[in-house]
C-alpha cells in the first residue's frame, strides 16, 4: 500500500516548477499591472468618471466580449497592411543598403532622397496616398511601409559596413570574390544590425497601418478606433487601442523569435 | 637565369618558370612602399632573402615597416619601386596559388562560425586552392580537439589564435606569414604557443616569417632575425640565430640565448 504514493505523478515536475518559477520571475511585473488596473478601476469607480470619458477596466473586458467578433474581423485587415508594409519596406531598405555599400556613387545620389522621404510626417503624406490609391489596401500598405524603410536603410548599410578591416584583409589573402566577401561576411555581421532596425520597424508598421486608416478606410483596427470614438463608445476604443497593441507585440514577438533563430553567436569580444 | 625569374612590382604577365630549389623562399630587392602618394615613405630600398623552410622573425622599433614588410609579400600593399618574389612569382599570382597564408594580430575569426567553420572557410572562397590538409586534424595539430563545434566567443584568445593558425596551414602553404601573431596574448599563453609554432614549423617544414617586437620571442622563434630600422624601414641586419634549432622554453635561461638577446636589444637601440 505504501508504495502506491510512489508512482511518479502523471504530470512531469520539472515541467510544473519551470512554469512556477516562470511565473514568480515575472511576479513584479504582474503585480504591477494588477495593482494599476485596481487604481484604475478604484479611480473610476471612486470618482464617478461618466463611462464616455474613460471607461473602467470591467467595463473594457465587457466590450471585449461583446465585441470579439467586431474586433476580430477588423483586426485582420490591419494585420495583413502592417505585415505586407513590414516586410515590403524592409525588402526595399536591404536592397538599396546592398546597393550603396557597393556603390559609392548611388549612395551619394539616392541617400539625400532617402533622408528627405524621412523627414516627411507620415500623417501628411497618408491623405496624399489616399487620394492617389483610394481606400483599398495600398495606400496603408505603402504607409506602414514608408515607416519601416528609413530606420532598416541606416542600419543595414552601417552592418554591411561593420566588418573589421583585418577581416577584409584576410579575405584578400584568401583571393575571395566580392561576391563572397557580401554572402560570407558582409550579410553575416549586418544581421545583428539589422534585426535592431526590424524590431523597432516591427512596432512602427502597426501604427503606420492604423494611422492609414484613419485617413479614409471603413476597415481595419484604425478605422474601428475612429468610429467608437465619434460615437462615444469608449469601451470599445479602449478595446480596440488594446487589441492594436497586441498586434504590435505579436509582430516584435515574431522578429524577436527570428532573431534568436538566425543570430546564435555573440557581437562583442570577437573579432 | 636568375634574373630571367625576376617580377617587376607592376606585375610580370610572362609565364613563371619552376622555382629553383636553391633560391629563396621569398626574395625582396630594392622595395621601396610608399603611402598617400608617396608622401610617407614606409619601407626604404630593402632588400632580403628568405631561404626556403627557414623560420625568420622580423623585430624592429615602432613604425618599421615591418607589418608593411608583410603586406607587401602578402600583396595586402603595392611596392611602389623593385622587386617582391615569393616562391618564384609576383605575390598576387602566390596569392592566387595559395602559396602562402597570413596570421593576423586578431584572430579573425568570423564570430558566427564555429571552429572548424573557420578553419574550413580558406576552402570555401577564392577557388579553394587544390591542397588541403583535413581541418579536423589541423584543430588536433594545435590543441584544439573537441573544440570544433565551439563558436569564436566561446573560446579564449589564445585558443582563437590556434584556431586562426589551423586555419592558415589549411591550404598547405609554402609559406606562412604571421604578423604579431601572439601580441595580444598574456605572456603564459605566449610561451605555450611559441613551442607550438616551432613544432608545427618542424612537422611541415613550411617557411615561416614572424613579425614580433618582443626580442625574447624573435630569439627564441627564428633560425634568423631580420631587423628592420625606422624612419624609413630599412634592414638594420638579417642574422642567423646560433642556437640549435631544437629549442625548449628553459633554454631561454641560457647564457648563449642571453648573449643574443643582449646582442639584439644593442642593435635595436642603435634603430
Amino acid at each position: 500500500m505504501a508504495e502506491a504514493s510512489q508512482i511518479p505523478m502523471p504530470v512531469p515536475a520539472p515541467r510544473l516548477n519551470r512554469m512556477l518559477d516562470a511565473v514568480v520571475a515575472r511576479g513584479p511585473a504582474l503585480a504591477a499591472v494588477a495593482g494599476l488596473l485596481l487604481l484604475w478601476q478604484g479611480v473610476v469607480w471612486f470618482f464617478e468618471v461618466p463611462e464616455y470619458m474613460a471607461p473602467s477596466p470591467v467595463a473594457v473586458l465587457g466590450a471585449f466580449q461583446e465585441n470579439a467578433g467586431t474586433l476580430w474581423l477588423n483586426f485582420w485587415p490591419t494585420f495583413f497592411e502592417a505585415a505586407l508594409g513590414f516586410v515590403a519596406g524592409n525588402l526595399v531598405a536591404i536592397l538599396l543598403a546592398v546597393w550603396f555599400v557597393h556603390n559609392s556613387t548611388a549612395e551619394r545620389a539616392f541617400f539625400p532622397i532617402a533622408v528627405f522621404i524621412n523627414t516627411i510626417p507620415i500623417i501628411a503624406l497618408a491623405p496624399v496616398l489616399v487620394l492617389i490609391f483610394g481606400n483599398g489596401f495600398a495606400p496603408k500598405i505603402i504607409i506602414a511601409g514608408l515607416i519601416c524603410f528609413f530606420p532598416t536603410l541606416v542600419n543595414m548599410v552601417r552592418g554591411l559596413k561593420a566588418v573589421p578591416p583585418a577581416t577584409l584583409d584576410l579575405m584578400r589573402v584568401l583571393s575571395a570574390s566580392n561576391w563572397e566577401i557580401f554572402w560570407k561576411v558582409r550579410l553575416q555581421s549586418s544581421l545583428p544590425f539589422l534585426f535592431a532596425a526590424l524590431k523597432i520597424a516591427s512596432t512602427t508598421c502597426v501604427i503606420g497601418a492604423i494611422v492609414a486608416e484613419w485617413i479614409g478606410s471603413n476597415f481595419g483596427l484604425g478605422a474601428l478606433i475612429i468610429e467608437a470614438t465619434f460615437n462615444f463608445r469608449s469601451p470599445l476604443l479602449y478595446a480596440t487601442v488594446f487589441t492594436a497593441a497586441l498586434l504590435a507585440v505579436v509582430m516584435f514577438a515574431l522578429v524577436s523569435f527570428a532573431e534568436a533563430k538566425l543570430i546564435r553567436w555573440k557581437t562583442s569580444d570577437v573579432h | 637565369m636568375a634574373a630571367a625569374e625576376l617580377h617587376t612590382a607592376a606585375g610580370n604577365p610572362a609565364a613563371t618558370p619552376a622555382a629553383n630549389p636553391a633560391a629563396g623562399a621569398i626574395r625582396v630587392e630594392n622595395v621601396d612602399v610608399t603611402f598617400s602618394e608617396g608622401t610617407v615613405v614606409a619601407l626604404k630600398d630593402v632588400s632580403v632573402e628568405i631561404p626556403q623552410g627557414a623560420f625568420v622573425t622580423i623585430l624592429g622599433p615602432s613604425g618599421c615597416g615591418k607589418s608593411t614588410l608583410m603586406r607587401a609579400i602578402a600583396d595586402l600593399v603595392p611596392a611602389a619601386r623593385g622587386v617582391v618574389d615569393v616562391q618564384g612569382q609576383s605575390p598576387r599570382d602566390a596569392r592566387r596559388d595559395r602559396n602562402f597564408s597570413y596570421v593576423f594580430q586578431d584572430a579573425t575569426l568570423l564570430p558566427w562560425r564555429t571552429a572548424l567553420e573557420n578553419v574550413q572557410l580558406p576552402l570555401e572562397v577564392g577557388g579553394g586552392g587544390d591542397a588541403h590538409a583535413d581541418p579536423r586534424d589541423l584543430l588536433e595539430l594545435v590543441g584544439l580537439k573537441g573544440r570544433e563545434n565551439a563558436l569564436p566567443s566561446e573560446l579564449s584568445g589564445g585558443m582563437r589564435q590556434r584556431v586562426a593558425i589551423a586555419r592558415a596551414l589549411v591550404t598547405k602553404p609554402k609559406i606562412l606569414l604571421m604578423d604579431e601573431p601572439f601580441g595580444a596574448l598574456d605572456e603564459i599563453t605566449r610561451d605555450k604557443l611559441n613551442e607550438e609554432v616551432l613544432r608545427i614549423w618542424r612537422e611541415t617544414g613550411t617557411t615561416i616569417l614572424f613579425v614580433t617586437h618582443s626580442i625574447p620571442e624573435a630569439a627564441f622563434l627564428g633560425e634568423y632575425v631580420l631587423m628592420l630600422a625606422a624612419h624609413p624601414g630599412r634592414v638594420k641586419e638579417f642574422m642567423k640565430v646560433e642556437l640549435p634549432p631544437e629549442r625548449r622554453l628553459a633554454d631561454r635561461d641560457t647564457l648563449e640565448f642571453v648573449q643574443i638577446t643582449a646582442h639584439l636589444r644593442k642593435l635595436l637601440e642603435e634603430c
